[in-house]
């Protein structure tokens, strides 16, 4: 059971890094906006598309296989 | 998730239908696509070539309907580049590099915020741009030396959204730091709580099948070394706000709850020192967190409504155009002074209270009097700062600026109403604190009894008495039903945004509603078309459709919206005359539509006072069209009333509540809309002051008063009845200074809405009587030393759970109507 006098001590180190990570998220403003990001996840983070390329990919998704 | 018009001929790009012959066309992903105008056009055309058509697969609403480039808004945008301007909202973090906040106007679903971060990313000179999607608030950084603010304000405008430049200005920063601080102090106390709870467990345990005291020691001190920066940090605001109770002889929630942790913590910390004893670590951190959630959720609820009343400032423009006599120059409202002369352009809001010099046009002034149709305003008539220009240009003298004008006046009404606020919650609260309060003196008193009569476990036994009377179940009576009620209402589209409104909707037995925008719509509707010589509906809705096109009038929508079904024609050399009518050629024949008055002055045509009268008896407006010869037709307008509006009121006279109607409008449309929903008692043609003096003289015979309003007119009474409630439609003052926000605008939710207002107070009668009961069983006992303090901790948290399950019951399993906001609302 001397374990726990290591085991506990780790926790409280995680417990600090947690809290540190908390406090970093707040301050940078992490929770700030609560509905954006769940949409954003949906859009794709892909650079500008060329408009051209568009044009091919969807008479490619038209065209009958 | 994608969005496509209902039906191949509405525009693409912003779901409006297609009018006939028009033939803009953009190529959009490979297809052409039909769009409804130039603006719209221009608008595809830019988000094509800027490479962002995925935009049109994201987007789940229809975008904003493209504007022309207006020359006045470029013109405006260009005068933000002056250093002076930039001063206040501008942000220079370099010689070059600047960071601004700006509103942005238009953003409708999530695919606008990823349309404009990409654009504006997209600009050379743009170093970065974040959009807030909760706020419309866009972050934007540039090179000054790269790229001018007007040019970026620009960008957003060419692809259909408006920017302006916004200063957050101090309150609302000290709230947003405010709200850091606590969710800063939350989350400390949530992750260090699980710690201590973990070892509590352990040391619950432990008690129970026996623990080598090294362990337990060990465990305390861990507990005591978790517990440290709870009670030094996140206990903080109850110390500094029981500190200043004190200070000023009062006694508030505050003063239990830190003298309760802080006894809690020092006994704790004592016992861990000197060992023996016992340790309450985990009633601490639990304590504190659940004070600190529930501060928290009022707090947000409340900057919700709040962060929404800046958009008061924006009544008064921020730009106007002075005249000098050179011309016309561009200066910030805030430099006008008595005297100058302004010129105020159709659909731009009224800078500064002052008089017309030149021009006639109608002036909407809705939302600060209430007045449901738009005034005529002719040379030396008084023009209301804030209210808005609707059809043709007016010259204007400035009589009054900044805090001397209406409307500065009506939020100083509003300011003081909210202070003197009289409230019934506070009294429940200080009921508590007193119960508290006399909770903690016979603590005091017994502690000292024992420990003169030599009893070794005297501070065993007060800490008992301490944790036994459960400061919890009583604190959390009110809240947990409370907050179960308000979800299951916020469900409904009713959002609670003080924590008193149920219990004072439930006690209310007055109601007062207002009636533009509130029991009506606000919105005017044509409810009766009468013709004359054989005249059929559809030809006189068609000809009337095609004057009015040529009119901003509400009237002129009126008309339009219900001749949607009607043929489309088009009428030329239309002369607008303002507030009387409009006259035109459609098909090479001249056509008259307007007052009985403008008719006659224009074709010496007297309509008979008879059939004037047969049609207007009701408080509806009439607007009458004739040809050059003969009377045509007569359109009966009037302002709908809300769906919902005549349960409510049967709902309410039902339950023996007193209905009432205040109204700035004049009796006899008042009158109309009282009538149809059976309503005895009303006023009309009050002003802001008058119905807040109406509220008052209520209360003084012992009225418990609800108010329902939406108007800026109506704030100051909303702020000052015990229970307020206002139209998420409406004017955002108006819900700044609500308790309670009917976002679906749906008024038999209200009706709703009172039946779980009973219910919750019920359940925290049932809530306080329990934990009443409870105290004074266990009181005694702990006092004369029976209950061991980890007895006591389980009667506190058994009584706690009681009063939280008992709540759980005012929770919708099933909602059968889900709110449905309304659009725009």
């Amino acid at each position: 059971m001397d374990i726990i006098f290591l085991l506990i001590p780790i926790t409280l180190v995680i417990t600090g890094l947690i809290v540190w990570a908390l406090m970093w998220a707040i301050k940078s403003g992490q929770f700030d906006d609560m509905e954006g990001p769940a949409h954003q996840i949906l859009m794709e983070e892909d650079e500008v598309v060329d408009e051209a390329e568009h044009a091919a990919l969807a008479k490619k998704k038209t065209s009958p296989p | 998730m994608t969005l496509t018009p209902a039906s191949p001929s509405d525009c693409y790009h912003c779901g409006l239908p297609v009018p006939r012959g028009s033939s803009f066309r953009v190529a959009i992903n490979g297809e052409s696509r039909t769009l409804c105008c130039g603006g719209c056009a221009a608008v595809a055309a830019a988000i094509v070539n800027s490479g962002l058509t995925d935009f049109y697969r994201y987007r789940t609403e229809a975008a904003p309907t493209g504007r022309e480039l207006v020359p006045e808004f470029l013109r405006q945008a260009a005068l933000y580049d002056h250093p002076e301007i930039q001063k206040s909202f501008v942000h220079a973090e370099s010689d070059t590099l600047r960071e601004a906040s700006l509103i942005l106007e238009g953003i409708t679903c999530a695919a606008c915020v990823w349309l404009n971060e990409r654009h504006l990313a997209s600009l050379p000179g743009v170093i970065s741009a974040q959009i807030n999607y909760a706020t419309h608030r866009a972050r934007v950084r540039w090179d000054d030396s790269r790229i001018h603010l007007s040019a970026i304000l620009q960008a957003v405008s060419r692809i259909g959204y408006l920017a302006h430049p916004y200063n957050p200005d101090r309150q609302q920063q000290i709230l947003e730091n405010e709200r850091k601080h606590k969710l800063r102090r939350l989350a400390l106390t949530g992750v260090l709580g699980m710690q201590v709870m973990i070892l509590a467990v352990a040391l619950y345990w432990g008690a129970w099948t026996g623990i080598e005291s090294e362990y337990a020691n060990f465990f305390r001190w861990v507990s005591l070394f978790l517990t440290l920066p709870v009670v030094l940090y996140s206990a903080q605001p109850f110390f500094s706000a029981a500190w200043r109770d004190v200070k000023h002889l009062r006694t508030g929630m505050d003063v239990p709850v830190s003298l309760g942790i802080l006894l809690a913590f020092v006994g704790s910390a004592w016992a861990t020192i000197h060992g023996g004893g016992e340790v309450y670590y985990d009633s601490v951190v639990m304590f504190v967190f659940f004070l600190l959630a529930a501060r928290y959720f009022e707090l947000t609820a409340r900057k919700h409504a709040a962060e929404a009343s800046e958009a008061l400032v924006h009544m008064t423009p921020a730009m106007t155009t002075r005249l000098t006599h050179d011309g016309e120059e561009l200066i910030p409202v805030a430099q006008l002074r008595p005297g100058d002369r302004v010129l105020v352009r159709p659909g731009e809001s009224i800078p500064a209270d002052g008089k017309v010099l030149a021009g006639c046009s109608t002036v909407d002034e809705s939302l600060l009097t209430g007045e449901s149709l738009p005034l005529p305003k002719d040379i030396g008539a008084n023009l209301i700062g804030g209210s808005l220009n609707i059809e043709s240009p007016l010259q204007m003298m400035v009589e009054r600026t900044g805090q001397d004008t209406t409307l500065s006046a009506i939020l100083r009404l509003l300011d003081r109403a909210q202070s003197e606020k009289p409230a019934i919650a506070q009294l429940a609260d200080r009921a508590a604190a007193w119960f508290v309060a006399a909770v903690l003196v016979a603590t005091a008193l017994v502690g000292y009894y024992w420990w003169q009569a030599g009893n070794p476990h005297w501070l065993q036994i007060l800490i008992s008495m301490l944790v036994v009377t459960c400061p919890c179940a009583l604190s959390l009576a009110t809240p947990t039903a409370v907050t179960a009620a308000t979800g299951a209402l916020t469900r409904r589209g009713l959002l609670t945004t003080r924590g008193h409104a149920l219990e004072t909707l439930a006690t209310a037995t007055h109601f007062v509603f207002d009636k533009t925008g509130t029991l009506t719509q606000g919105r005017l509707q044509v409810y009766h078309v009468a013709t004359f010589n054989a005249v059929s509906r559809a030809d006189a809705l068609a000809i009337a459709a095609a004057l009015e096109h040529h009119s901003e009038h509400p009237l002129a929508r009126a008309i339009l919206q219900s001749a949607q079904d009607a043929p489309r024609l088009s009428a030329r050399d239309v002369v607008n005359t303002p507030g009387a009518g409009l006259q035109g050629s459609v098909d090479a024949q001249r056509y008259y539509i307007g007052t009985p008055a403008f008719i006659e002055q224009s074709i010496g045509l007297r309509i008979p006072p008879a059939t004037r009268l047969a049609l207007q008896q009701s408080g509806h407006t009439v607007v009458f069209l004739t040809s050059t010869q003969r009377l045509m037709a007569a359109f009966v307008i009037g302002d709908e009333i809300r769906p919902g509006a005549s349960t409510l009121i049967k709902a309410l006279q039902q339950r023996g509540r007193n209905v009432r109607m205040l109204t700035g409008d004049h009796a006899l449309v008042a009158e109309r809309i009282a009538t149809a929903l059976g309503i005895t008692e009303w006023a009309a043609d009050l002003k802001p002051g008058d119905k807040l003096d109406h509220i008052k003289r209520l209360q003084a015979t012992g009225a418990i008063v609800a108010m329902v309003g939406d108007g800026i007119n109506d704030a100051a009474a909303l702020a000052a009845a015990h229970v307020s409630i206002a139209m998420g439609s409406g004017a955002q003052v108006a819900a700044a200074s609500a308790d309670m926000i009917l976002l679906s605008g749906r008024l038999d939710n209200l009706a709703y809405a009172l039946d779980k207002a009973d219910k919750t107070l019920r359940i925290i009668r049932q809530n306080f009587y329990r934990a009443l009961v409870y105290n004074f069983l266990a009181l005694p006992a702990a006092a004369m030393g029976y209950i061991p303090p980890w007895l006591a901790a389980i009667g506190m948290s058994a009584s706690s759970l009681m009063v939280v399950l008992n709540a759980l019951r005012l929770v919708d399993r099933n909602p059968s109507t889900p709110a449905q906001p309304q659009p725009g609302a």
